[in-house]
C-alpha cells in the first residue's frame, strides 16, 4: 500500500471552493422546491449568471459588480420562469428544460468576445490568527468571501424556513397549496418570490464559476453543474444542513479523485467520479422506502396551482 | 422497406425537404460538434474550418452545424436528422461519434460522411485525423527543457489511443532532453468541463508540477496556469488570450484545407472513402509562435525538431523504445508503424501509473 502523499490543506481548501457553486445553486433550488415548484432551469440560470457576471466584471473591473449582475441575471431568468409557470400556468418541467436550453444559448451570445479572457477576482476576509492554525487554518480561513457567504446562506435558509413565520407559510404553500390558499395565504406571490430567490442563487453560483473557480468564460462552461445542484437537493432531503453536506460530498469526491490521480495514487477513477450519483440514488431509494415526512419531497412539488380549482 | 421508412420520416420534414427540391442546389455540408463553438479549443478550430469552407466555395456551399452534441445514443439522432434534411456531406468531429456515424451512414448510402479521429470506414464513410503526436513531441521537447521541478502535469480526457499516443510522444521527447522528468497524468473522462479542467490543473500544481499539458478542449487549464504563474501549452487552438504569459506555444489544428478539399470532391463526384492522417508537413498540425520565455537555443532546437518531423527525417517514435512493463517495442532505429500508433493502448517505459480501462 503506497503512502498517500496528499497536500491535505490544499485538498480541504479545494473542497470548499468546488462545493460552493453546488451549495449556492442547491440552496436556491431548495427554497423553490419547498414552495412546491420544480425548477429544472437551474443550469440555464446558472450559466446566464456566469456570463452576466464575467462580462460586467471585465467591463467594470469590479468582481463585486460582476457577482451582483450574476445574481440579477439568474433572477431575471427566474422571473421568466415564474411568469410562464405561475402567471401563464405552463408545465414546470417543460418550461424549466426550455429555459436551460435558452440559457445555454443566450449566455453564449452575451459573452461572445469574452472567451478565455481572465476575470478580475475577489479576495477574502482577513481572519487574522485563525489563518495560522496548522493545516486547517490556511484551508478553512483563507478562502474568498463567497465561500463564507455560501455557508452563511445555508444557515440563513435554515433559519428562514424553520424559524420564521414567513418560512412556515412558504412550506405550507409547498405542502398543500389549496389549504394554504383557503387560509388566505398568497400562494402565487410566495412561489414567485421563491423562484426569484432560487434564480438569484443559481446566478451567483454561475458567477462563482466564471469569477473564482475557472476564472474565465467558455461557452457551456457549467457543464452540468446545475443538474448536480438539483441532485443535491434530493440527496439532502430538502433540508439545508443536509444540502450543505451533500455539496461537500459531491465537491469532495470531485476534488479528491483529481488529487489522488495527480499524486499518482492508483484509484479507479470511474468509481470515484460516479460515487456521488450512486449515493444519491441510494438516498432516493431510502427516502421512498421510509416515506417519512422529514425526508420526503414537498407534497405539492411540481403541481400547478389554480385558485378555486 | 428501409426506403419506405426513410420516405416516411422525410415526409415529416416538409419544409426542410421542399427547400432542397430546386435545381442547382448548393452543396449542403453539416458539422456535428462535441463542444460549443466558443470553447476556444478543439471545436472552435473545426468551426474555423467550416467558415473557411463557406468562404472558399461561396454560393456553392451551404453549411450547418449542431454544437455540444453528447457522444453516444443522442448523437445518432442528431446525425440522422442532418442526413434527413438534405445534407450531402456530414463531418462528425469527435471520436465518440464513431458508432453513431457508422450506423447512420448505413441507412443513408447517398450521403457522404467524414468522421474525425476514428477508424470505422465504409463506402460512404471516410476518416480523418491529424498527427497531433508530432506536435506533442515538439511541446514535450520544450517542456523537458523548461521544467525546474522535473514534474510535468498532463490533463487527459479519455483513455483512447489518440490521447495515450500524445502522452507517450510528449514523454519520449521530454525524457530525451531531461532523463529525470516525471509525468503526472490526470484523467477527467470528459472533453469539456472548464471547472473540472481548472481544478485538475490546480491539483497538479499542488503536487509540484510546473509545466501543464492538456488534452481537453477548454482554455481553463491555461487560465489556471496563468494564475499560478507557471507555464502551459495550448491545445487544438492558440490559447494565448487565456494565458498571455503562461502559454509557451500551442498545437493548432488546421482543418480548413481538408474540409475544402473533401467538399469539392463530393461536389465533383470524385470523393472516395479514405483514411487521412496528416501532420506538420501537410499543415494540419501547426505550432503557435514560441514564447519569449523559452530560451533562444531551445526555441531553435524545438523548431529544428518540428522541421525534421515535417521533412520526414525524424519520427517521434524511433527505437529503442520499451513498453511500460519493460518488454521491448521498437528496436534501435526502428520507427513505429501507423497501425500500432492508431491502436496504441500502452504507456512507454518511464511513465508511471496505469491507464484506466
Amino acid at each position: 500500500m503506497p503512502v498517500i502523499d496528499l497536500n491535505w490543506t490544499a485538498f480541504l481548501a479545494s473542497v470548499l471552493v468546488v462545493s460552493t457553486p453546488f451549495l449556492l445553486a442547491a440552496l436556491g433550488e431548495l427554497v423553490v422546491e419547498r414552495a412546491g415548484v420544480l425548477n429544472l432551469g437551474v443550469e440555464g440560470m446558472m450559466i446566464t449568471g456566469a456570463a452576466a457576471g464575467i462580462v460586467v466584471a471585465i467591463e467594470t473591473g469590479s468582481p463585486w459588480a460582476g457577482f451582483l449582475c450574476a445574481a440579477l441575471g439568474g433572477l431575471g431568468l427566474g422571473l421568466v420562469f415564474a411568469l410562464l409557470t405561475q402567471g401563464l400556468q405552463s408545465n414546470q418541467v417543460a418550461t424549466g428544460l426550455g429555459l436551460t436550453l435558452f440559457g445555454l444559448g443566450f449566455s453564449a451570445l452575451l459573452a461572445q468576445g469574452y472567451v478565455g479572457v481572465p476575470a478580475p477576482t475577489i479576495g477574502g476576509p482577513d481572519l487574522g490568527p485563525l489563518r495560522d492554525v496548522p493545516i486547517l487554518g490556511p484551508a478553512l480561513f483563507a478562502r474568498d468571501w463567497v465561500v463564507y457567504l455560501g455557508l452563511l446562506a445555508a444557515l440563513g435558509v435554515w433559519l428562514y424556513l424553520f424559524r420564521t413565520r414567513s418560512g412556515l407559510i412558504l412550506r405550507a404553500v409547498g405542502e398543500g397549496h389549496d389549504a394554504a390558499h383557503a387560509l388566505g395565504y398568497r400562494v402565487r406571490a410566495t412561489r414567485v418570490a421563491a423562484i426569484a430567490f432560487g434564480g438569484a442563487m443559481a446566478g451567483l453560483a454561475g458567477g462563482y464559476l466564471t469569477l473564482v473557480r475557472v476564472p474565465s468564460w467558455t461557452d457551456g462552461m457549467t457543464a452540468g453543474a446545475g443538474w448536480i445542484a438539483l441532485a443535491i437537493v434530493v440527496f439532502g432531503g430538502w433540508r439545508p444542513g443536509r444540502v450543505l453536506l451533500g455539496a461537500w460530498l459531491f465537491g469532495g469526491a470531485q476534488a479528491l479523485q483529481l488529487r489522488l490521480q495527480a499524486a499518482q495514487v492508483p484509484v479507479p477513477v470511474e468509481l470515484l467520479s460516479m460515487s456521488p450519483y450512486l449515493i444519491t440514488i441510494a438516498v432516493l431509494v431510502a427516502i421512498s422506502v421510509r416515506r417519512r415526512a422529514g425526508g420526503a419531497a414537498p407534497a405539492c412539488l411540481g403541481q400547478p396551482f389554480r385558485a378555486g380549482a | 422497406m428501409k426506403t419506405l421508412l426513410l420516405a416516411g420520416a422525410a415526409a415529416l420534414l416538409p419544409l426542410a425537404t421542399l427547400a432542397q427540391s430546386a435545381g442547382d442546389d448548393p452543396l449542403k455540408v453539416g458539422f456535428i460538434y462535441v463542444g460549443p463553438v466558443g470553447d476556444g479549443g478543439w471545436t472552435y478550430e473545426h468551426d474555423q474550418g467550416r467558415l473557411a469552407l463557406e468562404e472558399a466555395l461561396g454560393d456553392g456551399v451551404e453549411t450547418t452545424f449542431v454544437e455540444s452534441v453528447p457522444e453516444g445514443a443522442d448523437a445518432e439522432r442528431v446525425i440522422q436528422q442532418m442526413a434527413l434534411t438534405g445534407h450531402d456531406l456530414i463531418f462528425t468531429t469527435s471520436f465518440g461519434f464513431m458508432d453513431a456515424t457508422a450506423n447512420v451512414a448505413e441507412q443513408f448510402p447517398d450521403v457522404t460522411f467524414e468522421h474525425a479521429t476514428g477508424y470505422k470506414r465504409a463506402d460512404n464513410v471516410g476518416t480523418y485525423s491529424a498527427r497531433f503526436y508530432e506536435g506533442r513531441a515538439v511541446i514535450g521537447h520544450i517542456a523537458g527543457h523548461m521544467t525546474e521541478t522535473g514534474k510535468i502535469g498532463y490533463i487527459a480526457s479519455y483513455p483512447i489511443p489518440e490521447v495515450i499516443r500524445g502522452i507517450n510522444a510528449a514523454y519520449l521527447a521530454a525524457s530525451e532532453v531531461n532523463p529525470d522528468v516525471e509525468f503526472s497524468v490526470v484523467w477527467l473522462y470528459t472533453w469539456f468541463d472548464p471547472a473540472q479542467e481548472a481544478d485538475a490543473a490546480r491539483a497538479l500544481i499542488e503536487q509540484g508540477v510546473d509545466v501543464i499539458m492538456q488534452h481537453t478542449d477548454s482554455t481553463a487549464p491555461m487560465t489556471a496556469a496563468e494564475e499560478a504563474g507557471i507555464v502551459a501549452f495550448g491545445q487544438a487552438s492558440d490559447m494565448a488570450a487565456a494565458g498571455p504569459t503562461a502559454q509557451l506555444t500551442a498545437i493548432i489544428d488546421d482543418w480548413a484545407p481538408y474540409y475544402i478539399r473533401r467538399a469539392e470532391e463530393v461536389r465533383d463526384g470524385t470523393w472516395t472513402s479514405e483514411d487521412t492522417w496528416e501532420g506538420i508537413a501537410e499543415g494540419m498540425v501547426e505550432l503557435a509562435p514560441f514564447s519569449d520565455r523559452i530560451p533562444e537555443e531551445v526555441r531553435a532546437s524545438a523548431q529544428a525538431l518540428a522541421d525534421g518531423i515535417a521533412a520526414g527525417e525524424v519520427h517521434p517514435f524511433t527505437g529503442p523504445i520499451a513498453r511500460q512493463d519493460g518488454t521491448p517495442w521498437l528496436a534501435e532505429g526502428e520507427t513505429a508503424d501507423d497501425e500500432t500508433l492508431a491502436g496504441m493502448n500502452f504507456y512507454v517505459e518511464g511513465i508511471e501509473g496505469d491507464i484506466p480501462d
